[in-house]
């Protein structure tokens, strides 16, 4: 036992806090020489954008996964923490902490509000409320507002800003206590060359604490009869509990976590701009928790990696590259094959994104965490010996419900 | 076979080699290794190119990846070195400075997020110098400040803000391209000579930054005439259906509708307001006339035949007769059979431009480039004599004013240049009120 967590859990969120200390080396498995070294993914903008939208679907997915309430608004939390988080970088301090708290508090009291209103219905009735909501925060953003929000430019840091706590030998650039979140180390180790980024480390350990209390919110009493609204809300009624309070904290937490995703996005890179606020970034984190594995632990943060990696990685493939891969090829053939190819990389990430998540959704439903269940699964049986390995008393009982964190 | 070389991170991949030997793990800073970001210490120098590849603006954008691959081309020494031979530059057709180029490549998406996290990956991932192109000012205001941090310099493409080199310039970034001040007073005159001094203006104005820059510079620039300004009205930028914002004109008494809408917007509405039958018109005992102040290629050709006879200004067209313009519209168009864009004319030459200026100075220290940039004064690049001014970073230089061609013989020449208003014209001091509130700030080189 420990942070009441039981052991499982405890070995669960070691494992997650070791895979985060170590992402650095994970995302950068080809050395510099090596014609792979174009999927090297290890540079701190991507790595923090893992962890960031990490943050972003698990909070998306402890209303999604646990309710069953499937919000299309989430991008105006997201919006509203960059907001306040660069406002504090204007008029307070570049030090980071005020500014994510802000950011917190800010989209945690616009969560009430829109979730006030919205959760008055259900199902898609919900789900047309959020989106219109949000719709409504992104223009208010892009131009109404412009005065707060600077409108289509964005809003960013001026050397003049009046920083009231910063004195005159501050950093120009948010910082953590003078650190500032660009410094980067370098590791050499032969060909390899790998980034440790301060902004990530930052953004790291928050995405473990986003994950801890995501933990213990699963586990909690409260987990449970978040899980019942998804389960039977009629059900919940006729017991006497009214599902609004259980629903709108769900929504409120998850709100939260967008906002501290958005106070992160803007430390990482002091800007916030409306397109932030826009209805496909809401249905981007909609994505990437279905991809990963909806009410599963693991799955918003795989799914956010996967889409943060394939937009990245994937829309730089250019058909120069392409040629150069292809090049021992006969020209012709050469040709056709980068043409083929082409429709799937570069500017065709999306269409890649899309093939993926259709194959997901048809024979996975439970998303990349449902896979790589199956995976071990077929792999403990092998190890058992046999393709009909399990004991027999296994085939008469019924299927274990697998360990949500698993 | 391969079109180009193409490598990744060339500053690091030799520094590797070269440097730590195979075995020795060392641990540095980005400020220990090198002078400045990504000193490229290899055989090659990599450039970014940052275009919209999707949404909106993708056809402007690929537009301006083939001027830009052809710029590389150009530099490195091969095709028949364009705008090169008409341009007095440093340049030898080795690279630059012994340096071959290479570049890699982004998509903005047209969004300042988007367009940014590509711009991050190109700098820390790819080892990018210089950043170059896009196509619209939010973009380029919001990579231009990135790149001001990252200590890299920023090639504007296809801006038309007056903030990106008013309220938000920054030292690191320079544009090429006009700006709605430069439109304003280059259309004013040509206006005033074709429908007179005593017109009543009514302005559409698409809702966000751009567009208000344009109409207040239109509006200042008309009303100096004599126009009076009866309406200005936004509209939201996702507007198709622009009948209910056309129908209440025709009731104002205005008699020239000004339509401050690029790309999409503009096509709509210019077509509506032809469709509202506006230009048959006789209001005041004058023609109704409309008048779009930024034009581009690819949406007069989306407008079609609504054009004919409208007026509206551009940055640099094929159709110009100068020794830099020929050469450029002749390897372009040798290459990819067709004439290029605007937009693709401010890219290739930003392109080159960048790296004369590297050459120039003999380094590829940004704050070295800036001041081989500031002030600079050249020709041959199809605008006529132009200058870098060094107070806020942008060019000077003759404005086209356009007008839709009556008579257009094939899809290329839909506009027809009327008029070349120079340079002393459009000319405006760096704390204009336009543009003032910005500061340059001091160069950055990321050391």
């Amino acid at each position: 036992m420990l942070f009441g967590l039981n052991k499982k859990d405890t070995r669960f969120l070691i494992i997650v806090v070791l895979l985060t200390l170590f992402t650095p080396f994970l995302m950068q498995p080809f050395a510099e020489t090596s014609p792979l070294a174009q999927f090297n993914g290890g540079y701190p903008d991507l790595m923090a954008k893992v962890a960031i939208f990490g943050i972003f679907a698990i909070g998306f997915n402890i209303l999604f996964g646990l309710t069953g309430y499937l919000s299309f608004g989430h991008a105006a939390f997201l919006g509203v923490g960059s907001y306040a988080a660069v406002w504090m970088f204007k008029l307070l301090t570049l030090n980071v902490f005020p500014a994510v708290i802000l950011a917190v508090i800010m989209s945690g009291l616009l969560a009430l509000v829109i979730g006030w209103i919205s959760l008055r219905r259900s199902g898609i009735y919900f789900s047309i409320l959020t989106l219109a909501m949000a719709e409504m925060a992104y223009r208010l953003a892009y131009s109404v507002l412009t005065p707060i929000t600077n409108g289509e430019t964005g809003l960013q840091l001026r050397p003049h800003d009046p920083r009231v706590l910063d004195g005159p030998g501050a950093p120009q650039y948010p910082n953590l206590f003078g650190l500032e979140l660009n410094d980067s180390y370098f590791l050499r180790l032969g060909d390899h060359v790998f980034t440790f980024n301060v902004g990530y480390y930052f953004c790291a350990a928050f995405a473990i604490l986003a994950f801890y209390v995501s933990l213990r919110i699963f586990r909690s009493p409260f987990g449970l009869m978040l899980r019942a609204v998804k389960a039977n809300q009629q059900r919940m009624n006729y017991t006497g509990l009214s599902p609004r309070p259980y629903t709108l904290a769900a929504f409120v937490i998850s709100g939260m976590y967008a906002g501290l995703a958005g106070g992160l996005m803007a430390a990482m890179d002091p800007l916030a701009g409306a397109e932030r606020m826009q209805w496909t970034v809401g249905g981007e984190v909609v994505i990437m928790t279905i991809l990963g594995g909806a009410g599963t632990l693991m799955g918003p943060v795989l799914g956010a990696g996967t889409i943060k990696y394939l937009e990245n990685i994937f829309s730089k493939i250019n058909e120069n590259v392409l040629h150069q891969w292809f090049a021992f090829l006969p020209d012709g053939l050469e040709n056709m094959v980068v043409w083929l190819i082409a429709h799937f990389t570069g500017e065709g990430w999306a269409l890649t994104l899309g093939l993926m998540f259709m194959l997901v959704v048809f024979f996975m439903p439970g998303g990349l965490v449902e896979g790589g269940r199956r995976i071990a699964r077929l792999w403990r049986k092998r190890r058992h010996g046999g393709d009909g390995g399990a004991d027999g008393d296994e085939l008469h009982r019924p299927a274990r419900s697998p360990h949500v964190a698993e | 076979m391969s079109r180009s070389r193409f490598t990744r991170r060339g500053v690091l991949k030799s520094g590797a080699v070269a440097g730590a030997g195979v075995a020795l793990p060392t641990i540095f800073t980005a400020g220990s290794a090198s002078a400045f970001t990504n000193e490229p210490t290899g055989a090659t120098v990599t450039f970014g190119f940052n275009v919209p590849q999707s949404g909106p603006y993708a056809d402007e954008g690929m537009d301006e990846l083939r001027a830009q691959q052809l710029a590389v081309e150009h530099i490195n020494g091969e095709g028949d070195g364009g705008m090169l031979n008409t341009f007095k530059s440093a340049l030898d057709g080795s690279g630059v400075l012994g340096k071959k180029v290479v570049y890699v490549t982004g998509d903005t998406q047209t969004k300042s997020d988007a367009a940014r996290a590509s711009a991050k990956s190109m700098i820390e991932k790819d080892g990018a110098i210089m950043i170059n192109g896009g196509s619209s000012s939010g973009v380029a205001v919001a990579v231009q400040s990135l790149c001001q941090e990252a200590g890299i310099i920023f090639m504007a493409g296809l801006t038309h803000s007056n903030d990106t080199t008013g309220k938000d310039r920054k030292a690191n970034g320079f544009r090429h391209f006009f700006n709605a001040y430069m439109s304003g007073a280059a259309l004013a005159p040509v206006l005033a000579k074709a429908y007179g001094t005593d017109r009543r203006a009514y302005h559409l104005t698409a809702d966000y930054n751009w567009g208000w820059t344009q109409e207040e510079s239109i509006r200042a620039a008309t009303e100096a005439l004599g126009w009076e300004t009866v309406e200005t009205v936004r509209t939201p930028l996702s507007t198709t259906d622009f009948s209910s914002y056309i129908a209440p004109v025709l009731n104002s008494g205005a008699d020239v509708l000004i339509l401050n809408h690029y790309g999409g917007n503009m096509v709509n509405s210019i077509n509506q307001a032809v469709q509202f039958g506006l230009r048959d018109k006789v209001v005041n005992g004058k023609n109704f006339e409309i008048v779009v102040p930024l034009y581009s290629e690819l949406m007069a050709e989306g407008a079609g035949e609504a054009i004919k006879g409208v007026y509206g200004s551009m940055n640099w067209n094929w159709q110009l007769d100068n020794p830099g313009t020929k050469a450029f519209v002749k390897s372009f168009g040798e290459k990819y059979g067709r004439p290029p864009s605007n937009s693709a004319h401010t890219c290739y030459v930003q392109t080159l431009l960048y790296a004369d200026a590297v050459a120039r100075a003999g380094s590829f220290n940004p704050c070295a480039v800036v001041e081989a940039l500031e002030d600079f004064e050249f020709d041959g690049m199809g605008n006529g004599p132009t200058l870098y001014r060094g107070a806020d970073h942008q060019c000077f230089k003759d404005v086209l004013v356009m007008k839709g061609n009556e008579n257009p013989t094939n899809q290329f020449d839909i506009l027809e240049i009327v008029e070349l208003t120079p340079r002393a014209q459009v000319e405006y001091a760096p704390d204009h009120p336009m543009f003032a509130g910005g500061d340059l700030g001091k160069c950055n080189s990321g050391a």
